[in-house]
């Protein structure tokens, strides 16, 4: 089956550090002394926006990435800088990873319905779970468990924040003078969900967002997450190296935005690129890839792109280095694809989804 | 002994966002928008223009009901603090950043690593205000639920803070080192173990030291319990308290308690929120507040301000009217989700009683006289001289000004109140920091030699010990 053209791809960059790679701080131009500051995020952010990418990715984990003293360490709250970006970007989804297994579901879903708020409906949210015992150790409060358990826990949540989402009806806010209401009260409902991990009552402190339903990002890696991402994914990220495995999970996932990850080196030339790779890794090994990895030019990644097995609609590209292939991607990939004709700016605009009705209006009209 | 006179103490000013309560008038055909970010941002930078210490915005972590319904005759609802804090930290460049946050509902890793990441981006102006509930009807909204003894808010509250200190020194100060020839990126990371009544945690702060090194905390609650935390724990205290000589009494007390906890009295600021009505003259600046006050005491407002005195439903009742005759019901509790604003209702129905006869005040009346005080009302000179005269008292440090009007409310205190205090020489004509403890006057935690743990609060006095040099 003939793959789409790069025409019509849809692009995602994760933004990490001085990029992916536990080493690619070494790297000139990386600046790492200033990995913690708003500057750092404002450089990359405005890059990211001049290009019009689709959606812009801050991971986040409640670990460190490594216990290697010359791997680079330590993350700022992902929703904290999404929120920092939201006034200083114009154009891309900002979609921060919140982790669902230690956290309140109802702080997550107000941080993400504020984040909406303040990028005027450009919010978006990368579901993750966190599996390991030094995570449940942080927070005291459960131990670790089993993939599937805390998938189907994510699921959950995501399953309460949505309703919560809808909780105010768009219209709630009156603000009527006449009778002294600033709310109807009729259009806000509690939510009075009860599930197998945990209960919320509702209504959500946070007025209906900009975009009503900010957009869920999931990523596939296994059985379990496919299974959340069948569920709740408005996108998905198919974190797997494996063209006939992706090809299976995106035709799970009919209705889903589908983006393939793709680890990225770039350099001008070959050669350079595969000096800065081997350079890498000679400092730290790291993690074996998580995704298909590209390390080459921007011809042979634009090549890549017409290769995308059958389903994807497009690429979640990771930089291994920042800022110097982001900067490629932004000079010499994207300006050679022909982008999606965008019409509004909220994300779901972007995406050509409808703005959904709260499901609780019929409930009250019926 | 000094012979030249001492300078005066410089007047600190923090900008409070309007909200859920009463004083913000919504009814105004020129209250804009409670959540679009033009709002925030509209005062912020109007605090920033006017060299405030800092835009301070509360939280809410349940819609609050009354009779089993929510209230809605304030403004309701509110957006994430954290996430509102982070964004308008891109569009100021100098202004603290301060938010309460709940102590009970979130846990220490999370809430410490939340405001190290605000400190970092924001280049160290963010400030936490640490308040505790307990009620279970907040935690049905929570997973764990309504899980804390109302007696144990303040046990919880300062486990939580020890911890959230342990994470924000878990990095060594120079623990980034990112030196790309040795290759080293980071060393000098420790685990924070800690075994307490609340919680057990274990593991790694996961950044690094935040610029001011912990945030600025503050505190607002005024119980015995809140001020002795206060007192012990905070940088800051959001208080409320309405005459001159109530704020000596109160200062006097929080710095007392202070040194008691081996801090410097001076270590505190005492900062009440106040609200403020201007005019070109007193008898205008009167008219202007006694129309804010009926703006914010509308008919129904005052109907179910008297319900929570009374415990009893007042449907129908006319406020422009006498008060109610029947006797207040005692055993009822009808509002949730706020604090009780009527302590020992029965004694306050009769003194209401007496009130409202003797002036001739209808019930509505009663209610504006009774339900809030507007802290400053005059001209701005007049304004400007109470201000500092409460300062010079050391009745406070100074406010945190709560407009009624969002987000436009704070524009003619700025415009025509701060030159005043600056003509007076209370008040900065520039920032001369960059972190809010800069702008607040206070210390870098680590500036001075580790706290023995023998104090809970990591404060050691604020002088160094006298030299016999």
């Amino acid at each position: 089956m003939p793959s789409r053209p790069p025409a019509a791809l849809r692009w995602a960059v994760e933004l990490d550090g001085a990029g992916r790679h536990p080493a690619a701080w070494r790297l000139p131009g990386a600046r790492p002394e200033e990995l913690f500051t708003a500057a750092h995020w404002r450089r990359l952010a405005a890059t990211v926006d001049a290009a019009d990418v689709d959606l812009l990715v801050v991971p986040d984990a409640y670990r460190l990435q490594s216990a290697a003293e010359r791997d680079q360490r330590g993350r700022l709250d992902a929703v904290a800088v999404a929120a920092h970006l939201a006034p200083l970007t114009r154009r891309p989804g900002l979609v921060p990873v919140v982790t669902t297994t230690h956290t309140e579901p109802f702080h997550t879903q107000k941080a993400i319905a504020t984040l909406d708020l303040t990028s005027r409906g450009r919010a978006g949210w990368q579901v993750e779970v966190s599996t390991t015992a030094q995570e449940a150790d942080l927070f005291g409060r459960k131990a670790a468990a089993p993939a599937e358990e805390l998938w189907r826990e994510a699921a959950e949540t995501v399953d309460v924040a949505r309703r919560l989402w809808d909780s105010w009806e768009d219209d709630a806010v009156v603000r009527d003078v006449a009778t002294g209401r600033y709310v109807d009260r009729d259009k806000l409902h509690h939510v009075d969900f009860s599930g197998e991990f945990f209960a919320v009552k509702g209504p959500s402190i946070t007025p209906r967002s900009p975009q009503g339903q900010p957009l869920v990002v999931v990523p596939v890696r296994d059985q379990p997450s496919l299974e959340l991402a069948v569920a709740q994914a408005d996108v998905a990220r198919l974190e797997t190296a494996d063209a006939g495995q992706a090809a299976g999970w995106a035709a799970a996932l009919p209705t889903a935005t589908v983006l393939l990850d793709v680890e990225v080196l770039l350099r001008r030339d070959a050669a350079e690129a595969a000096d800065v790779a081997a350079q890498l890794d000679a400092w730290s090994p790291g993690p074996p890839p998580r995704s298909v990895r590209h390390v080459g030019t921007p011809e042979s990644f634009l090549d890549l792109l017409t290769a995308l097995p059958a389903g994807v609609d497009g690429v979640a590209v990771v930089p291994l280095d920042l800022p110097v292939t982001l900067d490629l991607l932004a000079s010499d990939v994207l300006p050679r694809v022909t982008r999606p004709v965008v019409h509004g700016t909220t994300l779901r605009e972007r995406f050509g989804l409808p703005r959904p009705v709260s499901r609780y209006v019929e409930e009250v009209s019926a | 002994m000094r012979t030249q006179p001492r300078s005066p103490r410089q007047v600190h000013l923090g900008a409070h966002f309007p909200g859920v309560n009463q004083t913000t008038v919504w009814r105004d055909p020129r209250a804009g928008s409670q959540t679009d970010p033009s709002s925030f941002e509209h005062l912020a930078r109007t605090a920033e223009r006017g060299f405030m210490d800092f835009f301070f915005l509360a939280e809410g972590l349940r819609l609050r009901e009354q009779r089993g319904r929510i209230y809605d005759l304030d403004v309701v609802g509110r957006p994430d603090t954290l996430t509102v804090l982070n964004s308008l930290a891109a569009v100021t460049t100098h202004l603290g950043l301060a938010g309460t946050i709940n102590a009970t509902f979130n846990e220490a890793a999370e809430v410490a690593r939340q405001f190290a990441s605000l400190d970092h981006l924001s280049g160290g102006r963010a400030a936490w205000n640490v308040v505790t509930s307990s009620d279970a009807f907040t935690g049905e909204n929570f997973r764990r639920g309504g899980y804390l003894a109302h007696a144990d808010r303040y046990v919880r509250a300062r486990e939580v803070l020890d911890v959230a200190r342990e994470f924000w020194d878990s990095w060594g100060p120079d623990a980034l080192v990112a030196d790309p020839v040795s290759g080293v990126f980071v060393r000098d990371v420790h685990e924070v173990e800690h075994h307490g009544p609340q919680f057990d945690v274990r593991g790694p702060g996961l950044l690094p030291r935040s610029p001011q090194g912990h945030p600025v905390l503050f505190q607002a609650g005024d119980s015995d319990g809140g001020r002795d935390f206060g007192a012990a724990y905070a940088d800051a205290i959001f208080t409320m308290h309405g005459t001159l000589e109530a704020g000596q009494r109160f200062t006097a007390d929080l710095r007392a308690r202070a040194v008691r906890h081996g801090r410097a009295g001076e270590d505190l600021r005492i900062l009440p929120g106040a609200s403020f009505v201007l005019g070109d003259t007193e008898a205008e600046a009167r008219e202007n507040a006694r129309e804010v006050r009926f703006q914010q005491v509308g008919p129904e407002q005052a109907v179910a301000f008297l319900e929570q005195a009374w415990g009893r439903d007042l449907t129908g009742f006319d406020p422009e009217g006498p008060l109610p005759a029947q006797e207040p019901d005692l055993t009822s509790t009808i509002v949730q989700g706020r604090a009780r604003s009527v302590q020992d209702r029965a004694e306050t129905v009769r003194q209401w009683r007496e009130l409202a006869a003797a002036h001739g005040w209808s019930a509505r009346e009663l209610v504006v006289e009774v339900s809030g005080r507007q802290q400053f009302v005059g001209t701005p000179d007049q304004v400007a001289a109470e201000i500092d005269a409460y300062v010079q008292a050391d009745a406070c440090d100074g406010f945190i000004l709560v407009p009624h009007l969002t987000p436009t409310g704070l524009d003619e205190f700025v415009d025509r109140v701060v030159p005043l205090l600056q003509e007076r020489g209370v008040y900065r004509t520039e920032y001369t920091g960059t972190t809010l403890r800069e702008h607040l006057g206070l210390r870098h935690p680590h500036d001075t030699a580790r706290r023995t743990d023998a104090h809970p609060a990591r404060h050691p006095a604020r002088h160094p010990a006298r030299h016999t040099a």
